[in-house]
């Protein structure tokens, strides 16, 4: 087709504007069957455009998803059970006899009862709390430095670049659990807040990697060329063109981050550097649930699984976005 | 190539610094003084601790103790214990028995995972792809500690197959830990593979191969399996790091004494120069294995050219 307006415009300047004007009509009697077919897609393309983003596109995708119904099900579960743990037991998890040490799951204690009699099926709902409120928190902060960091660096270049990228490439090269264990020490106080620093700290790198391969690739595209011929301004270009097409992998991996964060956080607390004790946390019940697996299992069992199945949900729901805001896997 | 090599070579160099640097500073930011814990609740005399202080550099200021360390580090000298064992025995000790535990890890994720990932992307939606997807998702989400204590507590206690801790029992004692170590990565080796290869298998490249006559076995074997390996081969090394920082968590539910939990109790213990020396080893051998990542991706892929 573009052979077609190309030998026009040798011919006759004039005829090549007004077949210009003609593409994308139906009856456009210039071109032979290639243009027609042409014109038919930009009809149907004309018809949603502005509704027919990426991101529409994957929400009707979503809807339709099994992986994605699942996993936010759980998700929202384990959210009300973290803002109102109240809903789901009367018991306090706080409030505990030690004549009631180590019973075995009952009628009136669904998960039995603890060392020190607390009621169990309490405080592994109020568990949910401090893994959702880390991971949460980490993930969010992680995309939003990697979402600064990499599309600055991706889309400049040069010094910007160069400086941005060597920085990451040290945060990268700290194993996390061990900067994690070295940091916490560092700190007085271990408490959610600084466990999710730490966390933030060690886990940026890989996902300002991300973003940053993401822009590179998006800012080669026509339409960010068009953009910058019709004279948008950097900062447009960036909100209004590249952000919306390159984050998507960005919040593939943000969602996934959630998973890991809840797991180091569990896995700091396990090893006694994370949180301390009066604090509930899946990590912390399963620490002294090990030591008693010979005669208890059960206090192993019921952390384990809740913390697995948060985990569980937030690398499905990872997976679901990815399978809707990726076009080819259609 | 050359050239890329140089630079990519050239890199290590302040990221080793980087990465050093802010964990040797964290290190020297952990509050207390490690000289008057050695002596415990007793008081220390001024000059004892003036010439313990000298002879660990304490009296230093910050950069000019990195600079010394990491000098000495290079000469193969590792410094002190502050109760004056060589670091470099300590970790002569210690770095075995993770080295074990750490390959040995590494050959179960790399042949179960190469396994399970290759008979799942052969027959994509078939019961076993389904197995190994629902598997490896689920391991996936059991966070490892969790994963630990379960198969202690079923292999261990209840099944009794294997040593629930310690080293006592020689090699056997290596098994569950490395299966367990190896748990996480080969769940990924399993997908990563899967996907590989059932792309590879859509190719034009192994269509033709299919028409000339070629056998099933060789077509897959030979052309589809070869370029599939291609992200399997880059992950497995960077795994190679990610085993030791496993090895922490593994070590410590295990009881194993390798390089990882000492690097746990010297923190606790605020034993700095053993954390210091521990952690230079981790972070040159994440810093290797990303590097030979890097160059092993341009030589296994010819389509990866640098400049």
């Amino acid at each position: 087709m573009s052979d077609d307006v190309k030998t026009g415009s040798e011919l006759d300047p004039p005829e090549l504007e007004a077949a210009d004007t003609r593409v994308g009509e139906p009856d456009s009697t210039t071109h032979a069957a290639g243009g027609a077919g042409a014109a038919a897609t930009a009809v149907s393309g004309g018809e949603v455009v502005g509704q027919a983003s990426l991101w529409s596109d994957a929400w009707v995708e979503l809807r339709r998803s099994k992986l994605f119904l699942v996993s936010t099900f759980f998700i929202l579960v384990l959210m009300v059970m973290a803002v109102f743990p109240g809903l789901f037991t009367g018991a306090d998890p706080r409030s505990c006899s030690l004549g009631n040490s180590l019973l075995e799951p009952s009628a009136e204690h669904w998960f039995g009862t603890d060392i020190q009699g607390c009621d169990y099926y309490a405080r592994t709902i109020y568990g949910a709390r401090v893994s959702m409120l880390v991971g949460i928190f980490v993930s969010a902060a992680v995309v939003a430095v990697a979402i600064l960091l990499g599309s600055l660096s991706g889309y400049y270049g040069g010094l910007v670049d160069s400086l941005i990228t060597r920085v990451t490439d040290i945060w990268f090269a700290i194993p996390t659990i061990l900067g994690a264990i070295i940091i916490l020490s560092v700190f007085d106080q271990k408490g959610i807040l600084q466990v999710s620093l730490v966390l933030i700290l060690l886990g940026w790198p890989t996902l300002m990697r991300l973003m940053r391969s993401s822009v590179l690739s998006v800012k080669e595209m026509d339409y960010v060329q068009a953009a910058r011929a019709l004279g948008a301004g950097d900062r447009r270009i960036m909100r209004r063109h590249i952000l919306p097409n390159a984050v998507a992998p960005v919040i593939v991996y943000g969602t996934i981050t959630v998973g890991i964060a809840i797991v180091s956080e569990a896995s700091l607390s396990f090893l006694g550097v994370g949180l301390q004790l009066p604090e509930i946390s899946w990590g912390l019940m399963i620490n002294e649930a090990q030591g008693r697996v010979r005669n208890d299992a059960f206090l192993l069992f019921f952390p384990a699984a809740f913390l697995s199945v948060a985990v569980f949900s937030f690398i499905l729901l990872g997976d679901a976005l990815r399978d809707a805001l990726d076009p080819k896997s259609r | 190539m050359g050239r890329y090599l140089i630079r990519r070579l050239l890199q290590v160099i302040p990221v080793f610094i980087g990465a050093t640097l802010i964990l040797y500073f964290l290190v020297f930011a952990i509050p207390g003084d490690p000289i008057r814990a050695l002596a415990g609740d007793r008081p220390i005399p001024e000059g004892t601790l003036n010439v313990l202080r000298d002879r660990y550099n304490l009296n230093d200021p910050f950069l000019v103790q990195y600079a010394k360390y990491v000098g000495g580090v290079f000469t193969g000298n590792f410094g002190e214990s502050f109760r004056g064992r060589e670091v470099s025995d300590i970790i002569a000790q210690r770095f075995p028995v993770t080295l074990r535990l750490g390959l040995l890890a590494f050959v179960i994720e790399a042949i179960f995972g190469l396994i399970a990932g290759v008979l799942a992307g052969l027959r994509k939606g078939s019961f076993i792809d389904n197995l190994v997807l629902v598997t490896t998702i689920a391991v996936v989400s059991i966070p490892l500690f969790v994963v630990g204590a379960l198969a202690q507590y079923v292999v261990g206690v209840r099944l009794d197959l294997l040593p629930i801790a310690g080293i006592a029992d020689g090699w056997q004692s290596y098994v569950m830990p490395a299966f367990v170590l190896a748990s996480l990565s080969l769940a990924y080796i399993a997908r990563l593979t899967r996907t590989s290869l059932s792309e590879n298998l859509r190719a034009d490249y192994v269509r033709t191969a299919t028409a000339k006559g070629m056998p099933r076995s060789r077509v897959v074997g030979r052309h589809a399996l070869r370029n599939s390996l291609i992200p399997v081969v880059t992950f497995l090394g960077v795994d190679l790091g990610n085993l030791l920082q496993g090895a922490i968590i593994t070590e410590g539910i295990f009881n194993l004494p390798g390089i990882g939990g000492e690097v746990f109790r010297a923190v606790r213990g605020q034993e700095g120069p053993v954390v210091v020396g521990i952690v230079t080893i981790m972070v040159v051998v994440f810093i290797v294995a990303n590097l030979v990542v890097d160059l092993l991706y341009a030589v296994l892929d010819p389509r990866i050219r640098y400049e």
